[in-house]
């Protein structure tokens, strides 16, 4: 089904309003809901934290608009409350880590298949790669600390495997700003694709600075700050896509958008009835956010909302496993390093330049993702199955 | 580790730590007026939520339980057989924690020194540790054996998991003590205990005898488990009780 921005109202803004049952309702099963019904939850958080981000960014250097922004941003912010509490409490802080590393992994591969630019896929592509050792170096934490299977959250949908090891990924700033795309060329999916990536990795990096402390474990402490560090660096090269000659208003037309997008992707692919209906009313919110911008973006601009956007909705993200592209991405590109806007081969990247400087100094008294995972393999019931079974076999041998 | 916990220091918690301050606060406290109601207020929210909450999971689908039944005990019901086999993912759960707790107490003893007067010593943690794998991949095999799918967490294993998240916080933080740590293993193996006596009788009512000697085997082994954790634990409380506590200055 396609969505026609040009005719789709939603919900008026003066009609959107919530009681605090309505935003805190009875969460997912971590263990009877679909892995994609807490990826699209958890994905959902970061879009709405990311127009409330930005809607306060743009308050404080626009006074015409403040009552505007503040309007909406209130709406936003209960939202933002409402998809985050779907979460459910069973879901320790690790294993939420390790549903934030399957939404990093499976929708950033959704949006570099659907991606249009060539350079731009080959970012997300990157990026990608990044991510996906998170997920393994957490999975160790996960098995290692609580003594749990990371694919009790993930499903069997994602692989459990070393990507571009974490410690080769700290480079300095200036190798994390890529070209942006060109406002006037660029196609809508492609604004919208840098935005929702951007989003997703923003709220990882608040995420994990926010929680890193929760543990007690000096492991784990020094790992979600090895790794907050790198998803500090995915929300800088993620940004960087953006044209910065962007208006301000155009940036929220394309916030709102984006919003609708993602609403809209979730409602076609939700299987659980509760939370399907949940996407259709915030879907109907944020069409109704953007028609509201929309009118501005007129008032404003002086100019015609479509210039910017698409008139209908493009092929929805798909909230599915990657696993076949993305080992072929793993075997292709594995080896690639940044250096200014661009990615070379690893042999090619200078020893003595700012990354290997910046990332030698920075793992000089070791690396946390190197030694949690030390021997790590991933299997089905954690590492301790092998263990067990050794000394089974030991056991067997004496006698 | 610098100092002991039970040495005087600056803890700035409690009144009588600022006595002036604290009358003020008491006084500022008196003089309003609170919302009316009581604490009861709380429960009626709760209750509300209860009313509509769903279980945090249930069991999987049959197809991966084939020959559950049969394993178990012909008598029984298939309603049965899972909430067994929701106990065995409990055990299961625990025992594969268990280990990890180990683990963490051993770098604790390991650090801070063993105490051989005690018989606290890596050697001796490392016995329970071992054990503790064992009883997991007893109980893995069974729910194996059952037809069963030992890797499903399953509703009471996921339970289980939260409740253990308090102890692995106390022992992997460098800054608790041996005792502090064993205090977090003896609540381990205390539930551990219970449960394993409960299994033993759920095996034996299931007509499982073959199951239910081996988990009485386990049993007896965490009994023993518990006698040692609990000794260790009285033996240093009762040190720190004799020891003469000493002033450290604040660093």
């Amino acid at each position: 089904m396609a969505l026609d921005l040009t005719k789709e109202k939603g919900i008026p803004l003066d009609q959107q309003r919530f009681t605090w049952p309505d935003m805190v309702r009875t969460p997912i099963s971590k263990l009877n809901d679909d892995a994609f019904t807490r990826v699209r939850v958890i994905l959902m958080n970061g879009i709405e934290n990311e127009s409330w981000i930005f809607q306060h960014q743009f308050a404080r250097v626009n006074g015409a608009l403040r009552k505007e922004l503040a309007r909406v941003r209130r709406v936003e912010q209960h939202q933002q409350t409402l998809v985050n509490w779907l979460l459910p409490s069973d879901q320790s802080v690790l294993e939420t880590t390790i549903g934030y590393e399957q939404v990093a992994v499976e929708v950033t591969a959704t949006v570099a298949t659907h991606e249009p630019d060539p350079y731009m896929q080959q970012v997300y592509r990157f990026g990608l790669l990044e991510d996906f050792d998170h997920l393994y170096r957490y999975s160790a934490l996960l098995d290692r600390l609580e003594g749990k299977d990371a694919n009790d959250i993930l499903q069997n949908y994602t692989d459990v495997m070393p990507g571009r090891p974490t410690w080769v990924e700290h480079r300095h700033p200036d190798d994390d700003l890529r070209a942006h795309y060109d406002r006037k060329k660029a196609h809508p999916l492609t604004k919208i694709h840098a935005m929702l990536v951007l989003a997703a990795e923003q709220q990882t990096r608040n995420f994990y600075a926010t929680v890193g402390n929760y543990y007690a474990d000096p492991m784990a402490r020094q790992l979600y700050a090895e790794i907050s560090s790198i998803e500090e660096q995915h929300v800088t090269q993620y940004e960087s896509l953006q044209d910065p000659n962007e208006p301000w208003l155009e940036k929220w037309l394309l916030h709102e958008a984006t919003e609708v997008y993602c609403y809209f992707s979730c409602l076609q692919q939700e299987g659980n009835p509760r939370i399907k209906q949940i996407w259709e009313q915030m879907l109907a919110y944020e069409l109704g956010h953007l028609n509201y911008v929309m009118d501005l973006f007129r008032r404003e601009e002086k100019r015609d909302p479509f210039e910017v956007l698409p008139r209908t909705l493009p092929q929805p993200l798909n909230f599915a496993s990657h696993r076949d592209y993305v080992r072929e991405v793993l075997r292709d590109e594995v080896n690639l390093r940044a250096q200014g806007t661009r990615f070379v081969p690893a042999d090619q990247e200078p020893q003595d330049g700012p990354s290997a400087t910046y990332r030698d100094y920075l793992n000089s008294k070791g690396s946390p993702s190197e030694t949690v995972s030390a021997g790590y393999r991933w299997m089905p019931g954690t590492e301790l199955i092998a263990r067990a079974q050794a000394l089974r076999a030991q056991q067997a041998g004496v006698h | 580790m610098k100092g002991q916990p039970t040495d005087i220091g600056m803890n700035r918690t409690g009144v009588q730590i600022a006595p002036k301050l604290a009358k003020e606060m008491e006084e500022g406290a008196r003089k309003v007026q609170p919302p009316p109601g009581d604490e009861g207020k709380i429960a009626e929210v709760r209750n509300n939520y209860h009313s509509r909450a769903t279980p945090v999971g249930t069991m999987p689908p049959p197809g991966t339980m084939k020959g559950m039944a049969k394993a178990v005990g012909k008598a029984l019901k298939g309603e049965k057989a899972t909430a067994l086999l929701d106990k065995l993912g409990e055990r299961l759960a625990f025992e594969r924690t268990g280990v990890r707790l180990y683990e963490a107490m051993i770098t604790k003893v390991l650090a801070l020194g063993e105490l051989d007067d005690i018989g606290l010593t890596e050697e001796a943690l490392r016995h329970l540790q071992a054990e503790e794998l064992e009883h997991m991949y007893l109980v893995h095999e069974a729910i194996e054996n059952m037809g069963a799918d030992p890797t499903v967490q399953t509703p009471c294993a996921d339970v289980v998991g939260v409740q253990a998240e308090g102890l692995m916080q106390v022992l992997v933080d460098p800054r608790t003590t041996i005792a502090q740590g064993l205090g977090a293993i003896l609540n381990a193996e205390l539930v551990d205990n219970a449960s394993w006596e409960l299994l033993v009788e759920l095996t034996q009512e299931a007509g499982n005898d073959e199951l239910a000697n081996a988990f009485e085997q386990a049993r007896r082994t965490e009994e023993e488990h518990l006698r040692k954790v609990r000794g260790w634990y009285e033996a240093l409380a009762r040190r720190e009780a004799e020891g003469v506590p000493h002033f450290t200055q604040p660093s």
